[in-house]
């Protein structure tokens, strides 16, 4: 495959690993080198590219599992930090600043759901996966998405509504 | 779209039994300018998810072939050591056969030097031969 086809099939789904890949990652940067990483890995295996079926779902699987590789690495070292006392100051006035804003009310719930949950609600309330989709592209079972999609979305509503009263009141 | 057909949809939605259809026209409502006021409550929701799609992915990515890289090293390693196993040999010849012209050369030195001997020696017998001349043609 040419650089030209390549990118020509790479394309209309990079903003998706990146989406997927800020969900999951959160900071910017990280997310970008990790969308770098994938297409690199994609182009590095572009000659056998053909053989598969949906290049979009693999490339998705791909971002998924390296983020969360990266986020178990991520963790495994933040345990060795143990006096990281000065995060919370800095917590504490982002979230002041954020509360300001309703989208940024978003973010911040959203990054606080569980790994799985934030990757079911991306893919389909973002992205609009069907649910066949999704169970291909995170190895879940149907009815676990379901639950998963049903559990972030009610979550969110929640939260959102103790903003919501917060902000009124 | 009528606000009862709205609160069942998002009833649904939360069920997680919304098609992708369905949930096109939640976000719809949302985003226009007027919402009912007991669901301006969800509109950051789906305002959010709207947003949210719009990010793109803006820097470039160096696709280099680096397979063909290591290739084309490993090709030019290999003419490197043909060259250099080539001209090794034609330089050592060559070294030889230097080596060999200086042995010649030393011999024929040496040849010569002895040669070089001999007619001093034989310039002396000229010299006697001279000077036997001049007593033979002076008596």
């Amino acid at each position: 495959m040419k650089q030209a086809e390549f990118l020509n099939v790479v394309m209309p789904f990079k903003d998706k690993l990146y989406r997927l890949a800020k969900r999951l990652l959160v900071s910017r940067e990280e997310a970008e080198d990790a969308t770098q990483e994938i297409l690199l890995k994609l182009w590095s295996k572009n000659e056998s590219m053909a053989e598969y079926k949906n290049i979009e779902a693999f490339a998705m699987t791909m971002t998924k599992n390296f983020c969360l590789d990266r986020l178990k690495s991520k963790q495994a070292g933040n345990l060795k930090l143990v006096h990281s006392n000065y995060s919370d100051e800095s917590t504490s006035l982002q979230h002041q600043l954020e509360a300001e804003d309703s989208v940024s009310w978003m973010e911040r719930i959203m990054e606080e759901l569980p790994e799985q949950q934030k990757m079911v609600l991306q893919l389909r309330d973002v992205e609009q996966y069907e649910f066949d989709e999704i169970c291909e592209l995170l190895d879940m079972k149907p009815t676990a998405v379901r639950v998963a999609l049903s559990r972030a979305r009610k979550t969110v509503r929640q939260e959102l509504i103790k903003k919501h009263s917060y902000g009124i009141g | 779209m009528e606000l009862d057909n709205i609160e069942k949809l998002l009833e649904k939605y939360f069920e997680a039994s919304t098609t992708v259809v369905e949930e096109e026209q939640l976000r719809d409502y949302f985003s226009q300018e007027k919402v009912a006021t007991h669901l301006e409550q969800y509109r950051p929701m789906f305002n959010y998810f709207s947003n949210a799609k719009e990010e793109r992915y803006t820097k470039q990515v160096p696709l280099k072939p680096r397979v063909n890289f290591y290739k084309w090293i490993s090709v030019a390693a290999v003419a490197v050591l043909a060259f250099g196993i080539y001209f090794g040999n034609e330089y050592q010849e060559k070294k030889k056969a230097e080596y060999a012209y200086q042995e010649t050369k030393k011999a024929f030195e040496l040849l010569a030097e002895n040669f070089g001997r001999g007619t001093e020696k034989v310039a002396y017998l000229k010299e006697f031969e001279e000077a036997k001349q001049k007593i033979y043609n002076n008596n």
